[in-house]
């Protein structure tokens, strides 16, 4: 093998990238156990793993920096790396949201719930999935999966549909409902826009395997 | 509009088939790379398109060559070939003798002799070379004295001096450093406006930065030929991925 010295770079590189979205998929769920349970301390716990998040994007980001300054990457070896660039763009934002996400928890830490929402769970649960299938496609160069994460951001939108008119219906029967409703309602908002970021992430992953971006060649 | 018509071109050294069957249009104003690995047919094509091949003993050609529509290897005369045909080689290689007469030599080959026509000639060349402020106050000393990346741009300008169509390079900048490189690199970009250029070279990058279009070759066949930038960031075949990521080759 011509280029084992690359490679191995390489895998390190992704390594590290799989590594981060670990954290983020765990950032996601802790947010959303703490926020149904009521859980300060986990909150805390989901909002001081953000720092290593935002860590394990510089680390991969100087990687991705040496490979390019070091190997002068054409061809795979250059979507690759360029995609890993970008993904983590989208990556440390999510980790803000689940941090966004378990700053509200904390705000709500001592209120009775209007109501459990039963869709927000849910919305956490999907978008982990999109997260972890998007970083798959990404490691395993699986177009279809990457294609179906892109497709599945419908399900994460209609829910937080759902959410909304459910808040909605919460506030008309009663406006005292109305503060806590719109901490709901920006909880979703965050899940849905961890959707798209999974989105994102997922289209760059189709850029990797086949050069276009969104059905365009961007090179 | 293309310049170099090559249609089933199979090439022999003795029993030895160094090209099988290549088909590949080089269009008219274009840089056209060729890469590959030693040995791949590239160097062999490249002086297949001015018959610098003829020289080689045991040498034969099957196939067709066309240049405008003419088959090179038809009635076409070789020395006006050879003429519209330029090439400049790996290793700068300046005649003995002045700059001057470096460049005047192949006009004066050609039949021009008056001194105020070789001046304007030698004065144009340099100029469309981007040498000419350098060379223009030692135009009278001996062109072996010039650093190496100004000897390989005479060459340049001395293929340029017969007024060539179209302009062969086989590896031009493998023994210049970083400078000299990026000099030659934006000549050639230059005279893309006025030639079609065909460039052999090791240097992916260089292949990236200047050529219109690329062709891989392996084992005397042309593998991928696509547009530099399709070929360089995602190759159909998977050995021209394998051998421009350096995984084999």
């Amino acid at each position: 093998m011509a280029r084992s010295r690359f490679d191995e770079q390489l895998a390190q590189m992704q390594s590290s990238l799989i590594r981060m979205g670990a954290l983020i998929e765990t950032a996601i769920a802790k947010a959303v156990k703490a926020l149904m349970t009521q859980d300060a301390e986990l909150a805390k716990s989901a909002i001081d793993a953000d720092d290593e998040i935002d860590d394990m994007e510089k680390q991969v980001e100087s990687m991705c920096l040496k490979l390019i300054l070091h190997q002068q990457p054409i061809a795979r070896d250059l979507r690759q790396i360029s995609t890993a660039l970008k993904m983590i763009t989208d990556m440390e934002r999510i980790g803000d949201h689940a941090q966004d996400i378990s700053e509200i928890t904390l705000l709500l830490a001592d209120a009775v719930y209007i109501k459990t929402a039963d869709t927000i769970p849910q919305m956490a649960a999907e978008t982990i999935k999109m997260v972890s299938d998007a970083i798959d496609a990404y490691v395993g160069l699986d177009r279809e999966k990457a294609q179906a994460v892109i497709r599945h951001d419908d399900v994460v939108d209609a829910l937080f549909t759902t959410t909304r008119g459910e808040l909605l219906d919460l506030i008309r029967a009663d406006p005292a409902n109305g503060e806590q409703a719109m901490d709901f309602l920006m909880i979703a908002k965050y899940f849905e826009r961890i959707g798209d970021h999974a989105v994102n992430i997922a289209e760059w992953v189709v850029f990797a395997i086949t050069g276009e971006h969104k059905s365009t060649r961007i090179i | 509009m293309i310049k170099f018509d090559i249609q089933n071109l199979k090439l022999y050294y003795g029993d030895y088939q160094a090209l099988k069957g290549i088909d590949l249009a080089i269009e008219e104003r274009e840089i056209t790379a060729f890469i590959g690995p030693s040995g791949c047919g590239k160097s062999t094509l490249l002086k297949s398109l001015n018959r610098m091949n003829d020289l080689v003993e045991g040498c034969r050609v099957v196939g067709k060559v066309l240049l405008d529509g003419e088959d090179i290897y038809g009635a076409l005369d070789v020395t006006e070939l050879r003429r519209r045909v330029g090439m400049v080689f790996q290793k700068p290689n300046p005649f003995p003798m002045s700059v001057y007469d470096n460049i005047a030599f192949g006009p004066r080959t050609h039949g021009i002799t008056q001194k105020h026509k070789l001046d304007e000639i030698v004065e144009t060349t340099l100029k469309n070379a981007a040498i000419w402020d350098e060379l223009k106050d030692r135009l009278k000393k001996s062109a072996i004295a010039l650093s190496g990346g100004q000897q390989q741009r005479l060459c340049i300008a001395r293929a340029l001096a017969v007024q060539p169509e179209v302009l062969l390079m086989d590896e031009p900048t493998s023994a210049l450093d970083p400078i000299s490189t990026g000099k030659i690199e934006e000549l050639i970009l230059d005279l893309k406006r006025r030639y079609s250029i065909v460039i052999v070279t090791h240097n992916m990058q260089q292949a990236t930065r200047i050529s219109d279009k690329t062709a891989f070759f392996l084992l005397g066949e042309v593998v991928e030929f696509d547009e530099t930038e399709n070929l360089f960031s995602a190759p159909r075949d998977k050995r021209t991925e394998d051998y421009i990521t350096g995984r084999f080759g």
